[in-house]
């Protein structure tokens, strides 16, 4: 019996040389897995063209109907995406979503994809409400360099000057957090900031109910 | 008054001696308690690969005193149903037992000061090791008190299991300690400790330290011996009902007891004060003293951090079928050696 206990009491004593695995978060923070499921991200093409055409199929595919999007004609002569459509607004109600990925499986174009960033807590319902300009990458594959850098690896919306190696993702976040409230928009459309203008009815299903 | 008394004479038996010798007692247990919570956490973290508190002061260091402000201004929840004078009594029992036991220990030897002996213990008793056993003793009224008083079933099931585990491993640690006493021939810690020049009583009385320490375990209630607590079953056993400071006072029962025991274990067995070799006493006998001390504080953490809670059936086997027995026959074989040494001398 004696053996044993010493056996086990050694074991502990050789755990407390060895280092703490512990992560200082926030300040420290592990790089999201690659296929995370965390806020969406829109891309662009290489030539800097937006790849959202407005065809709202990911609003259609969306179990919790938290996508909005309106779309507008392309001016030819300066259009923003390579269809005919684009899309003039493009919001998700982050407190809705239940990050499932189906708006990506469903793009027909890879415009919308599942990103890496996933602190999203936030006081103010009206800022979990991601706008276009929150969710669109700043240059083409920018969100894919941002990956590829362990460190940046949630600053899926900064400029050039952030994409240098060590920057903080939370920094970034916070930063980008910072520039949302400044902006901060009233309730644009139903479902936004979490309320129902009119609650449903029987006689009147509620929007974008999944059949 | 204090500055006429010290015109006079320094002495020993001053009652402002004793005053200052307590004060400065209590206030050295209150902070090794405070400090003890502290250690506890981070030797706990440590040992499970974590970094344990880190956020108030530098390393976490303020942690006792953010622990201990949010105890004192938090709300005391008492249940309706209470005896109102012991739900009161037992917290301040727990503190208080552990506290009076510590004014027998010395924790240096007799200093010379002016002329007058000075002696490192608050109150030098020639039967100070029974003055100990009686004292800890206290410490039961408190759980089962508490426990009693507070009118709920999980207090009084872990009250009744604290009072059946501390009884019965009371006698075990009283046969271990005898050990110790039969070779100093003396109930005076400091005697016991000045008979240990030679060899630590631990190298002539390996089973009496080892039963001590094991009963000293119990005796604190700390893991593998937590039964009275047993969050798992008792949801905090006798503390159950307490919150707020009182429970803070049970709390800081359980760490002062743990460095009285570790004092009382390391006077009878591990030298008290004196060196571990002769020529290392350039280093105060006090400093000495409280490494062992908190080394042996260490060593309780690390069990408790080791070792899972022992079922209960095994906990009285163990304190009556194994550690009594074995008590009883290192008095003997001791008592006999020493009595043959004797006759033969």
């Amino acid at each position: 019996m004696i053996r044993e206990l010493v056996k086990g009491l050694a074991f502990t004593l050789k755990q407390m040389a060895r280092k703490p695995i512990t992560m200082q978060w926030p300040e420290e923070q592990r790089p999201a897995p690659t296929r995370h499921r965390g806020r969406h991200i829109l891309h662009r093409y290489d030539n800097g063209m937006e790849r959202c055409i407005g065809c709202e199929l990911c609003s259609a595919a969306c179990p919790v109907g938290c996508i909005y999007v309106e779309p507008a004609e392309n001016d030819p002569a300066h259009p923003v995406s390579p269809g005919e459509r684009y899309a003039v607004r493009y919001e998700i109600n982050l407190m809705r979503c239940i990050y499932c990925g189906y708006c990506a499986e469903a793009c027909p174009t890879e415009a919308i994809t599942m990103g890496p960033r996933y602190e999203l807590a936030d006081y103010r319902r009206e800022r979990l409400i991601a706008t276009k300009e929150d969710l669109l990458e700043a240059w083409p594959n920018f969100a894919q360099a941002q990956r590829e850098n362990p460190l940046g690896a949630g600053a899926d919306q900064r400029g050039a000057a952030e994409h240098a190696p060590g920057v903080s993702p939370r920094l970034a976040w916070e930063e980008h957090d910072a520039l949302i409230d400044r902006e901060a928009q009233p309730p644009l459309h139903p479902g936004a900031g979490g309320i129902m203008p009119h609650p449903p009815t029987v006689a009147e299903p509620p929007h974008q109910v999944r059949r | 008054m204090i500055a006429s008394a010290f015109d006079v004479k320094v002495g020993p038996d001053y009652w402002w001696v004793i005053l200052i010798k307590a004060v400065i007692l209590v206030l050295f247990l209150a902070t090794a308690a405070a400090y003890g919570t502290y250690a506890e956490r981070k030797v706990a973290a440590r040992i499970q690969l974590r970094i344990g508190p880190n956020r108030v002061g530098p390393m976490g260091l303020l942690q006792p005193a953010a622990d201990g402000i949010k105890l004192l201004f938090k709300e005391n929840v008492a249940p309706g149903g209470r005896d109102r004078l012991l739900y009161l009594v037992g917290p301040a029992l727990a503190a208080a037992a552990a506290i009076l036991a510590y004014a027998a220990i010395p924790l240096n030897g007799v200093s010379t000061v002016n002329g007058y002996q000075l002696h490192w213990d608050i109150a030098h008793v020639n039967v100070g090791l029974l003055y100990i056993l009686a004292v800890t003793s206290l410490g039961i009224y408190a759980i089962f008190l508490g426990g009693w008083a507070a009118n709920s079933k999980y207090s009084l099931l872990g009250a009744l299991r604290s009072s059946a585990q501390l009884v019965s491993y009371e006698m075990a640690v009283a046969f271990a300690l005898m050990g110790a006493v039969i070779l100093a021939g003396s109930l005076n810690l400091e005697d016991i400790v000045n008979a240990q020049h030679h060899a630590w009583f631990i190298v002539l009385q390996p089973i009496g330290a080892l039963l001590y320490f094991t009963g000293a375990l119990a005796e604190t209630n700390r893991a593998p011996f937590d039964l009275p607590e047993a969050e798992t079953e008792l949801v905090g056993g006798y503390h159950t009902e307490y919150s707020g400071m009182r429970f803070g006072f049970y709390f800081v029962g359980e760490y002062i007891n743990m460095v009285t025991v570790s004092s009382i274990a390391v006077t009878l067995f591990l030298g008290g004060w004196l060196p571990i070799l002769p020529f290392l006493d350039f280093i105060p006998g006090v400093l000495w003293f409280l490494g062992k001390v908190f080394g042996l504080v260490f060593v309780m953490m690390w069990i408790r951090w080791t070792f899972p809670r022992l079922r209960y059936d095994r906990l009285m086997n163990l304190g009556w079928k194994v550690m009594l027995p074995l008590g009883l026959l290192n008095i003997v074989i001791t008592g006999a050696v020493v009595a043959i040494r004797a006759a033969t001398a």
